[in-house]
């Protein structure tokens, strides 16, 4: 274990927790536990809603996808940005205007509905928890590097800290953690982009000569039907295997093992076989990595190089210092290549074998949506780009630990402007992950097993205490965050349930006791939700969270603020069906068919984003619900916008 | 640290005007972002034409929609501000 980020990261730790017990006299009464008594500068609030919403997802999983699929990361960025926009002119001040504690408040101002009382507080808690398990993940990613400890620490760690921080202090130990974790986290990633841009761009990324750049062979054979002869005689074929359209070849050489994936040649027979990296787990549960065992210094090698740039190749190609508009546009160039990786998992004999190989994609391919979401693909996959762009963009304004954060400004004005401090520190933030993204891509520093390391591992290229600092920010993140949802949930269980929809009349001091058992358990639960998860994309986790709060929350918002005719039970019914459809729609895809292990052509939806077909839906059930339930309290959309 | 005490917010004179005003502008940036996701249905290849200073159309873009974002937010405010102000005999809305 590194001493400096163990250093950084137990002041960190430490300063968080201070903050904690400091505010803890103010978290006595009901108020101060779940709004901060209201009295948060707009200012603060800004950043603080930068340091909730900038997540791991934002900050690991957006530049990890950035690092391995291109700009297709970035549409979380321009998506989740986007998503301000919808809380700034649409729900900003009503949801200050009408709401006390929680979304549930603002939603059942009108009415005193049990209905709503329940789904809304269902609603939060399925987003919260959906929310919380991608920002667990990422703690158990961050501690290995870190401090060299196991994934399910990371996991523990993170748990046991937010519940201290909920515990003690609630939305004001919240709002300052996150208040300096989402200005320090603009700053570093600042100071990281602009060491990246000085060092430039070559073909043979060392980290900053740390880590030798390791040049993969490239080998001439032949290739008749399922035979394949290498012309370096010295290697003898073991195993020869066709996944999908790739054909991978076993070689041995003096009893060392290695994996080739077959290039085209300049005729059919003659080929070129190109060195892999891979791990392959025996039958005994040892593990076989790059050909040594792994107990034996057996490991993968960090990955990522342009091979060409702006037509240029080798040492003339190496570009020194650019600003940044030229380092985008050196990689976006017609004229670059750059290295990308995939992988491959099959049988070979009684191992089990996961093979990563280098594939070189073309710049201006990289630099524009479709590496991922196949924008030039058929219809569903078309369908699955606009549906994440939509719940990206309608999300935001549904997220119960975003909406709770105007109920601690004093009035509705400061909460317009601290959701336009949020927009400034927000988009900046999100500007820099292109960067950071692309950085991490082409410095050699991409971790092939696991995407989600990227920035930090982009930080380390220059220097232990850069990689410190941004890593123990990674952790603060996670910690803002998930405190954050803990709050959320803790009052959906607490004041939404417990006092409002059970009718337990709750005194003020038994509603905070009530929040605090709640932040326990619901700390609990996230723990072995992060243990469960490990080894997802954290930002791809956090769209499916994005895709229910659409779903399930906006439709709700929107209509009661702008409708006169809503009604309880169609709020009701329309979170319900949103909810379900999402979650539903969400489990038959191909992405969680694959995860369960089946085959995700033979999923029975052929979409993995369920915003398309569940939001709509949402917004249909309400109508419908509204204009045939009987009338219950209709709502003056004048009343509610204060007029 | 930054508090302030807590304001009652009942009858705000301005609300009707800043929603009507949030509303056009949230249907304008609607467009915007709509635009951004037809370009890359309909003609994906665009995005990778330069556009400026050596920068993509899908970059150039993609910065767009962060910073359209940020100088609409700023004229809403000017204007909710303005309107606020305007209206103040009727209640005081204004933060300092």
């Amino acid at each position: 274990m590194e001493m400096m980020p163990f250093l950084l990261f137990v002041f960190f730790v430490g300063l968080v927790l201070g903050l904690s017990f400091y505010f803890a006299r103010q978290a006595r009464s009901a108020s101060g536990y779940y709004a901060a008594g209201g009295t948060v500068h707009w200012f603060v609030n800004g950043i603080a809603f930068a340091g909730d919403y900038l997540s791991a997802a934002s900050f690991l999983g957006i530049c990890g996808m950035i690092a391995t699929a291109g700009y297709d990361g970035f549409l979380y960025s321009i998506g989740y940005l986007a998503g301000w926009i919808v809380a700034l002119f649409v729900v900003a001040e009503p949801m200050k205007r009408l709401g006390k504690y929680t979304f549930t408040d603002a939603l059942d101002a009108k009415f005193n509905s049990k209905g709503i009382q329940l789904a809304a507080a269902i609603s939060t808690l399925v987003v919260s928890l959906f929310y919380l398990i991608p920002q667990m993940v990422g703690a158990g990613v961050l501690i290995q590097p870190l401090l060299g400890l196991p994934h399910y620490v990371g996991v523990i760690l993170v748990g046991v800290i937010v519940i201290i921080i909920v515990a003690t202090a609630g939305m004001t130990s919240t709002t300052y953690v996150q208040f300096l974790k989402g200005f320090m986290l603009v700053i570093f990633s600042s100071v990281l982009v602009f060491y990246m841009c000085g060092r430039g761009l070559t073909t043979t990324p060392d980290q900053g000569g740390a880590v030798p750049f390791y040049e993969y062979k490239i080998m001439a054979a032949s290739e008749a039907g399922d035979s394949v002869t290498p012309a370096d005689q010295s290697y003898k074929v073991s195993a020869v295997k066709d996944i999908k359209k790739d054909r991978f070849v076993k070689l041995m050489k003096e009893g060392v093992e290695s994996w080739w994936v077959r290039q085209p040649g300049e005729t059919a027979a003659s080929i070129k076989l190109r060195e892999a990296q891979f791990v392959a787990l025996r039958a005994d549960g040892s593990k076989i990595i790059n050909g040594l065992a792994s107990t034996a210094g057996g490991k993968l090698r960090q990955v990522g190089n342009m091979e060409v740039i702006a037509g240029k190749k080798g040492a003339e190609a190496d570009t020194g210092s650019l600003s940044p508009i030229e380092y985008l546009a050196k990689v976006g160039s017609h004229d670059s290549v750059i290295g990308l990786w995939k992988d491959a998992s099959f049988e070979d004999g009684t191992d089990k074998v996961k093979v990563y190989y280098s594939y070189p994609a073309p710049g201006n391919k990289v630099m524009r949506p479709g590496m991922k979401f196949k924008v030039e693909g058929n219809f569903w996959e078309k369908l699955d780009f606009v549906s994440l762009m939509l719940a990206l963009f309608f999300g935001t304004a549904a997220l119960p630990h975003i909406l709770i954060r105007y109920y601690t400004v004093p009035s509705p004005a400061a909460a317009r402007k601290s959701t336009i401090v949020a927009i400034a520190a927000i988009g900046f933030f999100y500007v820099l992950t292109l960067f950071m993204g692309i950085g991490a891509m082409t410095h050699g520093v991409v971790n092939v097993a696991d995407n989600n390391m990227s920035a930090p591992l982009l930080a380390r290229s220059f220097g232990t205490f850069l990689f410190s600092i941004i890593s123990a920010l990674a952790f603060a993140t996670v910690l803002g965050t998930v405190s954050g949802l803990i709050i959320a949930a803790s009052g959906a269980v607490a004041h939404d349930l417990m006092d409002r929809y059970l009718d337990m009349k709750l005194t003020d001091k038994s509603k905070v006791a009530a929040g605090k058992a709640s932040a326990f358990v619901v700390g609990i639960i996230a723990i072995f939700l992060g243990i469960i998860f490990q080894g997802m994309n954290v930002s791809f986790l956090v769209g499916w969270a994005f895709a229910v709060a659409a779903s399930a929350n906006l439709p709700a918002i929107m209509m009661l603020l702008f409708w006169k005719k809503t009604s309880a039970s169609g709020i009701v019914a329309s979170i319900f069906v949103g909810t379900v459809s999402a979650l539903g729609l969400i489990m038959l895809s191909p992405d969680m068919y694959k995860m369960y292990g089946f085959d995700p052509m033979t999923a029975p939806v052929p979409f993995s984003n369920p915003g398309i077909v569940s939001i709509p839906l949402s917004f249909i059930t309400i109508v419908i619900v509204s204009m045939f339930s009987a009338k219950s309290s209709p709502v003056e959309s004048n009343e509610l916008s204060g007029a | 640290m930054l508090h302030e005490p807590a304001a009652q917010s009942g009858h705000d004179p301005s609300s009707s005007y800043k929603m009507k005003l949030g509303m056009w502008m949230f249907i304008f940036y609607s467009i915007f972002y709509a635009g951004f996701i037809a370009i890359n249905l309909i003609s994906p290849i665009s995005m990778e034409k330069t556009f400026f200073s050596g920068l993509n159309l899908a970059v150039v873009y993609g910065f767009g929609l962060i910073i359209v974002a940020l100088i609409q937010a700023l004229i809403y405010d000017r204007a909710c501000n303005l309107k606020e102000k305007e209206l103040a005999g009727t209640q005081k809305t204004e933060v300092k």
